[in-house]
């Protein structure tokens, strides 16, 4: 049974068909031109995706080719390699990339740490009533402004703030603002779009390949590593593709909680994108390689077919 | 215009500057001795019919409602206000020719000046700018260009150093604190987040490393950015925090996270803490100066000078600086009555002593603006690429 198959309507009851085609011309048209029926489709999503984002993208890379007049600050188009050869020759910029890198790969981590054990109680052993109230939880940070959430991180982490207050009595003091400080923060910023889809590839596991594995003596430990963590794999790519990517562009966290050391590649673009907007595009080529190499090596993984 | 401008790129970088005279001018005592090759704009030679609107780029506070509500009374002109946080926020929009005025600080005037992004000011047609403008505010190089006034001054402020009273016990006479290693504030300090900030550093030099031969810390050779560079990288293993967000300032230090560094009179006032305490240590300080500035491109021009004089007037000028949390430019708001000259003292607004020791932002460029011909001094540029390495 397709769904396209034309259904017939017996002769007699209908009239001739050439008065239908005159009747509907439009349906007639999409029908007979393919063409047509796919740009009707794709008009507006191509429209967006390239004429807003890749044209936009392609004429800052461009600038990354330009010289900058070292006065006024006006950008001069021309073509020198000199931007790229500053972003790679200065080790101070390298150790930078490789910070925010770093960052993003612990973020990443740190999340799919909470994710999966979360995920497993929320889909298979929390009561309804509790499942809801945790799925509230997890996504009620994202309805709050970032800022603000960043912000809130500030007070917390402060010398005199809420965090050293609490654990003074153990005789504890919190990491205070510093590079640990932002990988927290941009963790509790991006959590949600790891636990969400964890969650619902969790909950599509059928509950009888536990037990399966109970019967067939695994243990909890080893149910977890050789069924639950391969069925997830593409829900934890999907999600660190967020919280990858997004920690990788950040910049106000380490601005706010970050202290003395903890410049990211963000920051950089970020203070030089009106006095030096060549420079700024030619770092921003860094960050865009990290997400190219990092689809590349989970496509490697066959994930990205599964998702 | 266009032209114009690519010619002076041209020669931006062998030097497009003329220098006359020998002497080292201090940025305080004007342009005399700096000649500058700047496009030619017009001035305005009378004020004609108000156009109905004026579009201002201007500082947080300094367009309000409760004195631009009285001038669209009383001239017609409607004020549409865009703010700008930073200096070259406010370049870049100036650029864009949609706007008629700018609130510049000293690291941008220059650049519009030179750009051809704004045009000389006829000070003739402005009845408010007059004798009461402090002395300080007149002539400075970063608005005053061979011979052309450029900006009408709006304000001024140091750059001060605030400590928390009940760790820094005793009132610290020295930068020192912040900047050396064996600082007892180590861990504690809190130093500005931006490019500028060097300048602080070439400050601290000129009194206690004077072998490097610093005149003007806008005007530093190589080398003397380097020791300037050394001496922030230094800094950085005492730094707690870098602030760029005044409300970020204001909770490290009421929240104990950091103890001394820079800071504005203002926010200290703000922080409504009793424990803060400023001073303006021996060495000087960089500061800030505002000045009203017109747009090469204005659409508006005869509502751009009605607002530049409206605003010029001591009772207008002094809301803004009270709003702000700055020094008038206008010396006669002093004298209107307590609550004015109360606010004077607090931010030393007559004191020219006081604002002698300050060094207002000044965009650095390859010309030294101190007088030297005889080596390149280093532009913004290179002390944008400098910042990133301090905090590598």
């Amino acid at each position: 049974m397709t769904v396209n198959a034309p259904v017939r309507p017996p002769a007699a009851v209908r009239p001739p068909a050439p008065v239908k085609a005159v009747a509907r011309p439009v349906s007639t048209l999409l029908h007979r031109h393919r063409w047509l029926r796919l740009t009707g489709l794709l008009a507006l999503p191509l429209t967006w995706l390239v004429g807003l984002y890749i044209v936009s993208l392609a004429l800052l890379l461009v600038t990354a080719f330009w010289f900058i007049d070292p006065f006024t600050s006006k950008v001069i188009p021309g073509f020198t390699w000199q931007n790229f050869v500053l972003v790679f020759s200065e080790p101070a910029y390298i150790t930078t990339s490789l910070r925010t890198l770093g960052v993003a790969l612990a973020v990443t981590a740190l999340s799919a740490l909470f994710a999966i054990p979360l995920g497993i109680f929320m889909a298979k052993l929390a009561s309804p009533w509790m499942r809801a109230v945790l799925a509230v939880a997890i996504t009620l940070p994202l309805w709050a402004g970032y800022l603000v959430k960043i912000l809130a991180m500030r007070i917390t982490f402060t010398e005199e703030g809420f965090f050293n207050w609490a654990l003074a009595p153990f005789g504890i003091s919190g990491p205070g603002f510093s590079l640990f400080t932002v990988v927290l923060t941009l963790t509790y910023l991006w959590f949600p779009y790891m636990a969400l889809p964890v969650y619902t590839a969790i909950r599509q596991i059928p509950v009888n390949l536990f037990d399966v594995s109970a019967d067939l003596g695994a243990r909890g430990f080893t149910t977890i590593r050789t069924v639950v963590l391969p069925l997830l794999l593409p829900a934890l790519i999907a999600g660190s593709v967020f919280t990858f990517s997004l920690s990788l562009g950040d910049y106000i966290a380490a601005r706010f909680v970050g202290g003395a050391n903890a410049q990211m590649i963000g920051s950089i673009i970020a203070s030089n994108i009106n006095l030096n907007p060549p420079v700024a595009a030619a770092f921003s080529v860094i960050p865009i390689a990290f997400v190219v190499l990092y689809l590349l090596a989970t496509r490697r993984t066959g994930a990205l077919e599964r998702m | 215009m266009r032209k114009k401008l690519l010619a002076l790129s041209a020669t931006a970088a062998v030097s497009a500057l003329m220098l006359a005279g020998c002497a080292a001018p201090a940025a305080d005592e004007g342009s005399q001795g700096l000649v500058f090759d700047v496009p030619e704009v017009p001035m305005l030679q009378e004020i004609g019919e108000p156009e109905g609107n004026v579009d201002i780029v201007a500082w947080s506070g300094f367009v309000e409602p409760a004195w631009s509500d009285k001038f669209t009374e009383d001239t017609g002109c409607v004020v549409n206000r865009r703010v700008a946080g930073t200096s070259d926020e406010m370049v870049q929009l100036m650029r864009t020719g949609d706007y008629d005025l700018v609130s510049a600080s000293g690291d941008a005037s220059l650049r519009l000046i030179v750009g051809g992004d704004v045009a000389p000011i006829n000070t003739d047609l402005l009845a408010n700018f007059g004798d009461d403008i402090v002395p300080g505010m007149l002539g400075q190089l970063y608005d005053t260009i061979n011979g052309d006034a450029y900006g009408v001054p709006i304000g001024r402020g140091a750059n001060i150093l605030q400590y928390n009273s009940e760790v820094v016990t005793e009132t610290p006479t020295s930068w020192d604190v912040v900047w050396e290693a064996d600082s007892p504030y180590a861990g504690q300090v809190i130093a500005y987040d931006a490019p500028i900030y060097i300048a602080d550093a070439a400050v601290y030099l000129m009194t206690h490393s004077p072998e490097l031969g610093i005149t003007n810390p806008y005007a530093l050779d190589d080398t003397q950015l380097a020791a300037a560079v050394d001496l922030l990288k230094q800094q950085n293993d005492i730094v707690a925090e870098y602030w760029a967000d005044p409300v970020a300032q204001i909770t490290s230090f009421v929240g104990g996270t950091t103890v001394v560094g820079t800071s504005w009179e203002i926010l200290r006032k703000l922080s409504a803490d009793d424990r803060m305490k400023s001073t303006l240590p021996v060495e000087g300080s960089t500061g800030w100066s505002d000045a009203w500035m017109i747009s090469s491109e204005s659409d508006s021009p005869n509502c751009s000078y009605l607002w530049m004089d409206y605003t010029s007037a001591a009772d207008v000028n002094g809301a803004i600086a009270m709003n702000f949390g700055m020094a008038p430019a206008n010396a006669a708001f002093c004298e209107l009555n307590d609550e004015a000259a109360a606010h004077c003292a607090e931010f030393n607004a007559l004191d020219e002593e006081y604002f002698e020791k300050v060094w207002f932002w000044t965009t650095p460029i390859e010309q030294c603006i101190d007088g030297r011909t005889d080596v390149e001094c280093t532009s913004f540029q290179d002390w944008t690429n400098a910042w990133a390495t301090i905090k590598g």
